[in-house]
């Protein structure tokens, strides 16, 4: 079963400003234990939401609106995604609670998604 | 009328309609020194005969029916032969009066906007393509661009007619408005040109008016007639909205005795509440047109955080910092990534920005820019390193190009060094 991580945006990762060093190192060593065990689909960090836009459906059988970034509401906006396969819940929930925390500005959030199997 | 109240109201006509005529003219004959040339003579009519018989009703459609006559004169009189001035009489009834006076849209929008793109032709020199957007766009004189730019009216005249040659031997036809990939390059030059002009006039750092209106006023009622005829393109309402805001601190960034006044220090109840709504406006209609904002609309989108904010201190820096993000993408420069660093210092607090200016320090461009060590030293003084500050307020100084900077930067490190 598949599982994302998701890492919420914050302040700093929506102004553009890297992770603490050390936060840097300790995701980068997640991601090589994660390799290592053989779980590991995929890991991207995405750029902040003023390099993007965003697609509302305000009327349902509607048009779209558009709205460029920068999105204000930046704790609702993701800032990148770690996807794992593992056995069990309890696997997924052990690997996640180890991740560290994604900046180090104690701002981090990481949310843990079941991924829909199709 | 009085003879000059009837000449100063056939002046406001003429600016009003020189450009729809020229761009409707320019369709038809194919050569914009010609198009300019008949619609003079249209002028040179109008002013014999309006203070006579008053501005007629329709003085768009007018001056219209009298420049299209005079080319059918040309054209029996020479006997042109050349297929390209058949046209004129083929077309001779193309524009009702109706459309003559509709808004900037449809047709003669489309014409317009092939004026614009023809006048900001990359074959062009930047200085050609602004004078003539200027004479033919703005229906400014030649004499009214060279006092604009403070240079000798020959040498305007002479890049006007220059340029009207190297598009008449290019044989830069009137062409269709250029599309897909082609567009974006040649709508970047001509928002390139209109922010050009608009800087010449806001920014100007010689002569003896510090800003110089004519030319911002220019380039904003350009900018908002291409906003207007390039409706779906957002870095078309970007530029509008950015010149709006700038526009709207008009009154303020000098001081009585001409001297430049920083945003931070600016009477912000003096700015122009009515052009700040329409830069919000035109950023808002960028917003909503579904691409990433492009380096003209991020710039409008930190400059409507100025001017939404009451004071300096609460203004939305976290909002000014995501913008630069994006636009030292889009528009990477050191100078982006100085404006990025003090927005990040407002937002985060001076120990990551002192970070970022420590970077640019190495950037070559920066060796001799006055406002990176100044910036610097605001950040060290803000982290109580007063020594290190006052060495660099100091080097400041001795880079500032302006008496008045100079002076508060000596100030500033005098300030650190008693505070020692």
């Amino acid at each position: 079963m598949r599982y994302m991580l998701i890492m919420r945006a914050t302040r700093h990762s929506e102004a553009g400003i890297p992770p603490r060093a050390e936060s840097i190192e300790a995701m980068n060593a997640y991601h090589a234990e994660l390799e290592k065990a053989g779980v590991l689909l995929a890991a991207e960090r995405l750029l902040p939401s003023s390099n993007g836009i965003r697609i509302a459906y305000p009327n349902a059988g509607g048009s779209p609106a558009f709205a460029s970034g920068p999105i204000d509401q930046v704790n609702e906006l993701a800032a990148g995604y770690t996807v794992i396969d593992v056995t069990s819940e309890e696997e997924a929930l052990a690997w996640a609670k180890r991740a560290p925390d994604p900046n180090g500005y104690g701002e981090g959030v990481i949310d843990l998604h079941r991924m829909l199997d199709e | 009328m009085t003879e000059s109240a009837s000449r100063l109201a056939i002046e406001a006509v003429w600016r009003i309609e020189s450009a729809k005529l020229i761009a409707g003219l320019t369709r038809m004959v194919r050569d914009v020194g010609l198009a300019e040339d008949l619609a003079q003579d249209a002028l040179v009519i109008a002013l014999e005969k309006w203070p006579v018989t008053g501005i007629p009703d329709k003085p768009g459609a007018w001056l219209m029916t009298a420049a299209k006559r005079r080319a059918l004169d040309l054209l029996r009189r020479d006997k042109l032969r050349d297929r390209k001035y058949e046209e004129v009489g083929r077309s001779a009834e193309l524009y009702t009066e109706d459309e003559l006076n509709g808004e900037a849209s449809g047709e003669i929008g489309d014409d317009l906007l092939r004026l614009i793109f023809m006048t900001c032709h990359p074959i062009l020199s930047r200085e050609g393509r602004v004078a003539l957007t200027l004479r033919l766009l703005g229906g400014l004189t030649t004499d009214e661009i060279a006092r604009a730019f403070i240079v000798p009216e020959p040498t305007i005249a002479q890049r006007i007619v220059r340029a009207k040659r190297t598009l008449r031997e290019a044989r830069a036809a009137f062409e269709e408005t250029p599309a897909g990939p082609e567009l974006k390059e040649r709508l970047e030059a001509v928002l390139e040109v209109i922010y050009l002009m608009f800087n010449e006039g806001y920014a100007a750092t010689s002569g003896e008016n510090w800003t110089r209106p004519l030319l911002c006023q220019e380039a904003l009622r350009l900018g908002r007639i291409l906003a207007e005829v390039a409706p779906l393109e957002p870095e078309a309402h970007g530029l509008a909205a950015l010149m709006e805001f700038q526009a709207s601190r008009l009154k303020t960034r000098v001081g009585p005795a001409g001297e430049p006044i920083l945003l931070a220090d600016q009477n912000r109840s003096l700015w122009d509440r009515l052009l700040i709504r329409r830069g919000l406006a035109a950023l808002e209609r960028a917003r909503s047109l579904g691409r990433p904002l492009g380096p003209y609309a991020l710039q409008a989108a930190i400059a409507a955080c100025h001017a939404e904010a009451p004071s300096s201190e609460e203004t939305n820096w976290m909002r000014i910092a995501a913008l630069y993000e994006a636009l030292s993408r889009v528009m990477p420069s050191p100078i982006v990534e100085l404006n990025r660093a003090v927005a990040i210092g407002m937002a985060f607090g001076p120990a990551f920005a002192l970070e970022l200016v420590e970077q640019l320090e190495s950037e070559p461009a920066l060796q001799d820019y006055h406002l990176l060590p100044s910036v610097k030293g605001d950040f060290l003084y803000k982290l109580g390193r007063i020594e290190e500050a006052g060495a660099a307020f100091e080097a400041a100084a001795a880079m500032a190009r302006n008496e008045q900077e100079r002076d508060l930067l000596l100030r500033r490190a005098a300030a650190c060094r008693s505070a020692e």
